[in-house]
């Protein structure tokens, strides 16, 4: 097991005051909770930043961490010396864990599991609920279209008549409904932690992302294609194939079509009871004046359209 | 292998809880759940606590609430602050996705 710093994490000299360090647990916590951050690595910071709080913020604890000295390196392979907590009385009872198992086994060795004794027993006994779970499924917009099934995996701790707790991998396969929305949630009951003695099982929460498209950008349940045009096209107006998440279609280009605007298809957004639309944003392009061809036509329109784009400008 | 497709409730509008519902999936008090109505943060149709139903992202935003209250040691004002801002970075930041692909 690796040495964690608690000093370290939470960004205070060893001989910051109890104060400084409450101070420096909210700030981190506004910083790094996974409800507010969206740094990839917010949970892991998050779940770092409350152990260390839960230990550094209780004089005692904080006392036997430090008797520990002060030369461990952070991530240093570590096993308590025998004896270490001989003089101090840890009540597990009192841990405000946030939730069961939500540790690290350097914590544990040092300080008992937030399960595995007092508290633990004292649930067993009882009974208590499984916690609801969060997890994240990335689908692909196509699958919001039609539907599909994925499969995800989800890691738990199981809990032995010991008390011990092992870590464990469930795969899932689950429905995703056809005409999801982005950061829309899939609540799976009785799919979440098992819970203790006569516990009911917690509930399971999907949230449900969507995998960034090379084509499409989902906005809500509008879909937004972006379509390169010729400037002959544009102005002269065309029929296009177009890729759209449900299959193509034949899209008319009216003539005199500028860049940056948008035709709506109506509910050929996201499905739904009352679907999104698809909309086409007309990007035009240039071809490259790069043969004698090229720079024949463009000098041509040069003298013979009688064209002026920038009118606005002129008296300013 | 045979394969076991797990079929769950996708929580969108179309699901209606009730107040008595609402609080049970999120383990939460009756008073506290009226607090966050009080405070606009959750939006039940209906005239009385009896005939409020909720959609189904009240539970989503229920339990952020929970967390950010129970985490950040926020009173319910800060919470409803903090998700009222949470909510419209959401949406600048799906916007200028759509401005920059």
């Amino acid at each position: 097991m690796r040495y964690k710093d608690y000093y370290k994490i939470m960004g205070v000299p060893r001989d910051a005051s109890q104060d400084e360090i409450k101070k420096a647990y909210r700030r981190l916590a506004r910083k790094y909770h996974p409800d507010v951050s969206k740094e990839s690595d917010a949970e892991e910071r998050f779940k770092d930043l409350g152990e260390a709080y839960s230990v550094l913020r209780d004089v005692e604890k904080r006392a036997a961490y430090d008797g520990l000295g002060s030369s461990w390196q952070s991530g240093q392979e570590f096993r308590p010396p025998p004896g270490w907590d001989e003089s101090f009385n840890f009540d597990a009872r009192n841990f405000d864990t946030g939730g069961p198992n939500a540790f690290s086994d350097f914590f544990e060795s040092l300080f008992g599991g937030g399960m595995g004794t007092g508290f633990g027993d004292l649930r067993r006994q009882f009974g208590a609920h499984g916690e609801d779970q969060q997890a994240k499924v990335m689908i692909d917009i196509e699958d919001a279209y039609r539907g599909a099934t994925k499969s995800i995996t989800l890691r738990t701790q199981e809990m032995d008549s010991a008390g011990r707790v092992t870590p464990k991998e469930r795969r899932l396969n689950v429905k995703i409904p056809k005409g999801v929305r982005q950061g829309q949630r899939i609540r799976l009951s009785g799919q979440g932690s098992p819970g203790i003695g006569e516990g009911k099982t917690g509930d399971l929460y999907l949230d449900v992302e969507f995998n960034p498209h090379p084509l499409y950008r989902v906005n809500g349940k509008d879909v937004y294609l972006d379509l390169p045009l010729t400037p002959w096209e544009a102005a002269l107006g065309a029929t296009i194939k177009i890729p759209t998440p449900d299959g193509h279609v034949d899209l008319r280009i009216p003539a005199g079509t500028t860049s940056g605007k948008r035709l709506r298809l109506r509910n050929r957004g996201l499905p739904g009871a009352s679907p999104g639309d698809l909309y086409v944003v007309a990007k035009l392009t240039l071809p490259q004046a790069n043969d004698d061809k090229a720079r024949e036509i463009y000098r041509r329109m040069s003298d013979e359209l009688p064209y002026n784009p920038r009118k606005q400008l002129e008296g300013h | 292998m045979a394969t076991r497709v797990t079929t769950g409730i996708l929580l969108d509008d179309r699901v209606r809880y009730s107040l008595t519902e609402v609080c049970r999936i999120c383990g939460s008090k009756t008073e506290w759940v009226v607090e966050l109505v009080e405070l606009g943060v959750l939006e039940p149709s209906g005239d009385s606590r009896s005939q409020w139903q909720f959609a189904g992202d009240t539970v989503h935003i229920a339990m952020k609430a929970q967390r950010l209250q129970r985490d950040l040691g926020l009173n319910l004002a800060g919470v409803a602050l903090a998700l009222e801002l949470l909510d419209e970075i959401e949406t600048l930041r799906s916007r200028l996705r759509m401005l920059e692909p």
